[in-house]
């Protein structure tokens, strides 16, 4: 392979939205055969830059080379002729065909597809031996496992010749050890010549592949450098602008009475049992932490602890008063009376109204708190204060009660929703996902405050699929696989690997220690 | 970030709406070979023009008022109430029974009972569908407008079996004991010259009143609070303790009482006893009401204006223009509700790409921008 000409050469790439300046004066450049890693906080700009590479978006002002040429990208199908693929983190497949139609699909010779696909089976063997892609063509892509749907993604675009391709956050839905393989794959793939861009917010994955890194802040690429020469703690500080502890800081637990007390726990929902059987507790002053990969019944116990959805089996109790779990004489409302604050996986569709503005937010959940109300209206200025009072002390920015929701950024969104569960100090906090699609900064700040209400002696359920965070900041750690409990750890005598195996459904001789 | 101010929103793009509207009514007018400028004026004339054209304006107003109101209050639990006609229709039936076997000694007793009855008739008619939605989720839009032929042909029925007075050849009722007839303009507002023929009637303060409690219900109370909660996102109502099946129902039947309420300007203000099809399409007009009002009691009150003035001018234009039949007002009025309800995003878009380049612009214009 020759290095002369870099595979993909960005010169001063610049794209607005409205008064959003999403990409200001971008230059990029990746040597072919090489893996170039993406970091930045959210809304730094890393997906406006890929899709304007990717022909989704067009730029205001710069320029695109492959391969020295100077190429235009007005579409996706330029995008392709360019030989650039994209996987993006939400797979594009239709489900119920099977890979070899998916991998056809857009790309048919005629308008007969038996040729077609014959022609498509017998590529596909070609490329998956090639590049140790293990898929069986005539696989349904919904029967496939999340780590294979994914590889079929990755030859679909190899089957369009794709050379340079860009992954979009793609182990966020993955195992520990199908993330490994997908590493393996994209090693296999670089030395047969193909050019990765990676965008991640894992710093971990940055270190463990690329071979270069570019660092995007608000808009802007601030740095790029070889990924031998920094470290994690560096970039951290290069997204953000500032020293951050990616470290929880945090003394051992104290527990103390059993707060939340669940016994064999069953919920059925959409004709599927979400969850079998599950059984735990939680003591004053621990956080239980609860690993999985997305879908193994995780959401489902947060709702019905939140009141969201009812049991079809089991017991819940609360300080050893029973909680209806049947979902007939209590709601989310109740829950919160009687003590159990509630920080939503998904803050967009559930713990925010996104359209209310953020006093309205305040009391979502709590509007008929005395204090929120006079007489059969609401107080307005009660609740607009109050907003104000809680977005100074939870570093809410802008700190304008009267944004709605959707304008502020993804931290702040959480920030607010944070704010109001955790500052009414409820002795059972359930908090789903807290950092998901957080930047950095506030990540540290929504940790710090999980810890502080943990040492006022609370107890907490915290559910992520992070398992940096998991690891970070319980003190018991449950892994849920298939709606059961596979096991429970102290992070202090585990690791990743082992707990990797139980999000998998693994049960060897090492996880098969005491629960 | 908002792509508009508010300003633009609420009253730039209604305005817009209506003028595309009348310049494409206008270019019917002349391709039948009349003159547009000329039924304008007729139009305006005809609605504004006098005390009597101001009372069937305000009269036709009243009705949107309260058709409108009901779309306004379901829309912001995202339901969408097609069933205004048929609530309406029952309402009336509701004004009719409780006037006609109760001897009211005088009008204000009467009206607190008709508006009751009005809007018990009128919600529990919205409360099938409403159900129907809330339990079994079968589409409301669906429901409602089924539910709009069963109210029609049960007025029919209940007019020719059970109310026509015997002897009579038409469907309707009786007339309602003279005590329970409401002041007319007329009575309350002669000085400003409403002569006793104009239909304009107490119903009308009624009208604003509710107005005043529709917003006062939306935006002050935790009622409202809970049916925009539920309207923008049914999961983070559940989230927040919100029960979807009793917002179902609640607003449901809050709208359907509002429409059920149109039938006291109609049935008791105005034909002082109950006829068949009184609601003449009211229920339909309140949906283009609603959105041209944005769902806000204000917008509701000047987009009601509106459309009583289109069909007032309306009136007369048939009356003056012989040439332009009463199918081209229904086409001039259509073409109103299609340019303020439907093609709402026609006008959106590019006043939003407009006021975004001026915005951008100004930040340009602004000295602190430090452009490479």
């Amino acid at each position: 392979m020759t290095t002369a000409a870099p595979a993909i050469e960005l010169k001063g790439i610049s794209k607005a939205f409205g008064p959003v300046q999403a990409n200001r004066d971008i230059s990029m450049s990746v040597a072919r055969g090489t893996i170039h890693g993406i970091v930045g906080e959210n809304g730094a700009g890393k997906s406006t830059l890929m899709s304007i590479l990717y022909g989704f978006y067009k730029a205001d002002r710069g320029e695109i080379f492959i391969n020295g040429k100077p190429t235009p990208i007005p579409d996706s199908q330029a995008a392709i002729r360019a030989g650039i693929g994209m996987v993006h983190q939400h797979f594009k497949l239709v489900e119920n065909f099977t890979v070899v139609e998916n991998v056809i699909l857009g790309a048919e010779d005629g308008a007969l597809l038996r040729p077609s696909i014959a022609k498509a089976r017998r590529l596909l063997t070609e490329l998956s031996q090639e590049y140790g892609l293990k898929v069986d063509p005539d696989a349904v892509v919904e029967e496939l496992s999340v780590g294979h749907q994914q590889r079929v993604e990755i030859l679909k675009q190899l089957y369009r010749h794709a050379d340079i391709l860009i992954l979009d956050e793609p182990t966020g839905v993955l195992t520990p050890s199908e993330a490994d393989q997908l590493f393996r794959i994209l090693e296999r793939l670089k030395t047969e010549g193909k050019t990765i861009i990676l965008i991640t917010h894992k710093l971990r994955e940055i270190m463990e592949i690329t071979d270069t890194v570019s660092v995007m802040r608000r808009g802007e690429m601030t740095n790029t450098v070889k990924t031998s020469q920094t470290s994690p703690s560096e970039l951290a500080e290069m997204m953000v602008g500032r020293k951050v502890l990616l470290q929880v800081d945090k003394t051992p637990a104290k527990p103390g009475d059993v707060v939340l007390r669940v016994e064999d726990l069953h919920v059925r929902r959409g004709g599927v049992d979400r969850i079998k059987g599950v059984s735990f507790q939680i003591r004053r002053g621990e956080i239980l932490g609860i690993a999985g990969v997305a879908g193994n019944g995780q959401t489902e116990l947060l709702e019905v602890l939140g009141g969201m959805i009812a049991a079809t089996g089991g017991a819940v109790t609360l300080f050893n008063e029973p909680i209806d779990i049947t979902g007939k004489h209590s709601n989310a409302q109740t829950r919160r009376a009687r003590g159990i604050g509630h920080v939503p996986e998904d803050r967009q569709d559930e713990g925010l109204i996104m359209a209310f503005e953020a006093w309205e937010n305040v009391a979502f959940g709590y509007h008929k708190d005395p204090k929120y109300n006079s007489g059969p209206l609401m107080n307005h200025a009660a609740i607009k204060a109050d907003c104000a009072d809680k977005m100074d002390r939870y570093d809410v920015r802008p700190p304008n009660p009267r944004l709605p929701a959707r304008n502020f950024s993804g931290g702040n969104q959480q920030k607010i929703v944070v704010a109001r569960e955790m500052d009414r100090a409820p002795d059972l906090l359930l908090i789903g996902q807290p950092t998901r699609g957080v930047d950095i900064g506030a990540i540290e700040f929504i940790h710090k405050q999980i810890i502080a209400l943990r040492d006022q002696g609370k107890a907490i359920l915290l559910v992520s699929v992070e398992l940096d965070e998991i690891m970070g900041l319980s003190d018991r750690i449950a892994v849920m696989f298939d709606g059961r409990i596979m096991g429970e750890r102290l992070p202090s005598e585990t690791d990743q690997n082992e707990l990797g195996l139980l999000m998998a459904g693994v049960v060897t001789d090492s996880t098969r220690g005491a629960a | 970030m908002d792509k508009m101010p508010k300003w633009a929103d609420v009253i730039l793009i209604p305005v817009i709406s209506v003028v595309l509207a009348l310049l494409v009514s206008g270019l019917v007018v002349a391709i039948i070979g009349e003159s547009p400028i000329r039924a304008m004026q007729v139009m305006v004339r005809g609605a504004f023009g006098s005390a009597y054209g101001w009372g069937y304006t305000l009269y036709y107003a009243t009705n949107f008022i309260f058709t409108g109101l009901a779309v306004a209050v379901a829309f912001h639990a995202r339901l969408f109430n097609i069933g205004g006609e048929g609530q309406a229709a029952i309402g009336g039936l509701g004004v009719a029974i409780i006037l006609l076997n109760v001897a009211w000694p005088h009008w204000t007793i009467a009206l607190v009972a008709a508006i009751c009855f009005s809007a018990l008739f009128g919600a529990a008619w919205a409360a099938i569908p409403a159900y129907l939605q809330a339990k079994r989720g079968s589409h409301i839009v669906i429901t409602t407008i089924m539910f709009n032929y069963i109210a029609s042909a049960l007025l029919v029925y209940v007019l020719v079996n059970v109310f026509r007075v015997e002897g009579s050849m038409s469907p309707e009722t009786a007339r309602f004991a003279e005590a329970t007839n409401l002041p007319t303009a007329s009575d309350f507002a002669g000085f400003l010259g409403f002569g006793t023929s104009a239909p304009l009637n107490f119903s009308f303060f009624i009208a604003l009143l509710a107005c005043v409690g529709v917003w006062l219900l939306i935006w002050r109370t935790r009622l409202g609070y809970e049916i925009r909660s539920f309207g923008h996102s049914d999961t983070a109502a559940v989230y927040a303790g919100i029960n979807p099946v009793k917002i179902t129902m609640i607003t449901m039947l809050i709208s359907g009482g509002l429409a059920g309420m149109m039938a006291i300007n109609v049935v008791m203000g105005e034909a002082e006893r109950l006829v068949l099809d009184f609601v003449e399409g009211a229920g339909f007009v309140g949906i283009a009401v609603a959105l041209m009002g944005r769902s806000h009691p204000v917008g509701v009150v000047l987009a009601a204006l509106l459309f009583g003035a289109l069909y007032q001018g309306g009136a007369e234009l048939q009356f003056e223009m012989p040439a332009i039949s009463r199918e081209m007002v229904v086409v001039i009025q259509a073409l109103v509700i299609l340019f303020t309800g439907a093609l709402d995003n026609m006008v959106r878009m590019p006043m939003q790409a407009v006021f975004l380049g001026l915005r951008r612009r100004r930040e340009a214009a602004a000295p602190r921008t430090p452009a490479e």
